[in-house]
């Protein structure tokens, strides 16, 4: 049984803080233990290996990535491979997942696009380049930076559930990729104002990192 | 990077492109400024997040009672590793050196010093890079649909404003402009339509097709 005071074994902070950020270290330890479960869960899977944390993404997960799919237009007898190949890619490319950045569900999310784009394109998607070498994720996460992160994710599915429902249907057409660019200029968002604000902040901190290793 | 860049992608490309509903060309001006602008990155994170509040927040369907063996048959199954993206090369930021499957664009004149290089192109969109001397005014031409012009290098004004490097343009169907490319370096732009260009002026309605333009 997995437990959150797993992860608060001792790990050596990364030698990239800088001097700014020390009462946020000194607070970590404390702080992991509110990380979510989807957390915890993914943690374990990126940094042991661990099939236990696997199964019980895979309880949390599955179900919904079916219904997902098959609101994305999956034909029922295609959905359950897409959610097949999904957790799969989830296992495989755990290295890649860097929870200061994304929280659980945003990164599944992306996945799930993009295997479903896969199937009906044959061309691969054009992706930005990426900010830092993302093998590298045995970094100690900012415990700050994931909570903070998590708590925003957590208002969005609230404002998400407070929409009266032709709006929610609007918006969840639209991240079903359903919508045009034009249509999505038409339906009345969520308030992404603070989360933006959250996950710009992450990437700032990176990118000063990311400098600090250069100069070093 | 970002500093500077003061003309972005709109929040509903954005949210298209998280969501996939975004066609070819599109994505790759997308994947290009995002790729420079920090901004952007962050918000179209932002949409990746309430992609993510759906995904929690929809009807499940229940799975068969042996889709986790199955998952798990394949788990330690060798994978082979995808090509890794392009880095940038000079002014080229990845995902073009990506589109130019690395090589240097192949620029082919249009005239008036002004040179192309087409780097894709599907039912729902064409993009190119465009090379204009200094100075030099790209021809006055409306559009069926939109077009988003990246500056990658120099700058150009036109009726809306000024465009640096980073910068995005975003052009409707209503507008006509008549891009001028600021004195300095040659200005090199990436410029996506989701349908095909109409000049005005610059080349007989009937040659479009030759050019693919
Ligand atoms: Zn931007």
């Amino acid at each position: 049984m997995l437990s959150a005071n797993d992860l608060l074994a001792p790990k050596p902070i990364a030698a990239t803080m800088s001097a700014g950020r020390e009462t946020i270290v000194t607070a970590n330890a404390g702080r992991k233990a509110a990380y979510s479960e989807q957390t915890v869960w993914m943690l374990a899977i990126r940094d042991q290996r661990d099939k236990a944390a696997f199964a019980k993404l895979f309880d949390h997960y599955a179900a919904r990535l079916k219904g997902f799919v098959m609101r994305a237009g999956a034909p029922k007898a295609q959905a359950e491979d897409i959610v097949q190949e999904v957790m799969l890619t989830v296992w495989r490319k755990a290295h890649l997942f860097d929870p200061e950045r994304a929280q659980v569900s945003s990164w599944i999310y992306q996945i799930a696009r993009n295997r479903q784009i896969d199937v009906i394109r044959k061309e691969a998607r054009p992706v930005p380049e990426a900010l830092a070498n993302d093998d590298e994720s045995d970094d100690e996460p900012d415990a700050g930076q994931v909570i903070a992160l998590e708590q925003e994710s957590d208002k969005l599915r609230q404002a998400l559930a407070k929409l009266a429902p032709a709006q929610r249907e609007m918006i969840e057409r639209a991240y079903l990729g359903e919508l045009t660019h034009t249509e999505i200029r038409e339906a009345t968002g969520l308030p992404l104002g603070t989360i933006k604000s959250r996950i710009r902040l992450g990437l700032e901190r990176l990118r000063h990192e990311l400098k600090d290793l250069r100069q070093e | 990077m970002s500093a500077n860049i003061s003309h972005h992608i709109p929040s509903e490309i954005l949210a298209a492109y998280a969501a996939g509903s975004l066609g070819q060309a599109f994505s790759l001006v997308v994947a290009a400024h995002v790729s420079l602008c920090t901004e952007c990155r962050a918000e179209l994170a932002a949409h990746e997040a309430a992609g993510g509040a759906v995904l929690d927040t929809i009807a499940a369907e229940s799975v068969s009672p042996d889709l986790f063996a199955r998952v798990l048959d394949h788990l330690d199954d060798p994978v082979q590793p995808e090509p890794a993206p392009r880095g940038r090369e000079g002014v080229f930021p990845g995902p073009v050196m990506d589109a130019l499957k690395g090589k240097a664009p192949r620029w082919k004149a249009l005239g008036g010093g002004v040179k192309q290089c087409l780097i894709g192109g599907d039912d729902d969109g064409l993009s190119r890079l465009l090379f204009i001397p200094p100075k030099q005014a790209v021809p006055d031409h409306g559009h069926h649909g939109t077009e988003l012009t990246l500056v990658l290098q120099g700058g150009f004004s036109d009726e809306v404003g000024h465009f640096d490097v980073g910068d995005v343009e975003v052009a409707d169907a209503e507008l006509e402009h008549t891009p001028v490319a600021d004195a300095g370096p040659p200005c090199i732009v990436l410029a996506a339509t989701d349908a095909p260009l109409k000049f005005n002026t610059f080349l007989p309605r009937l040659l479009q097709p030759l050019f693919g333009i």
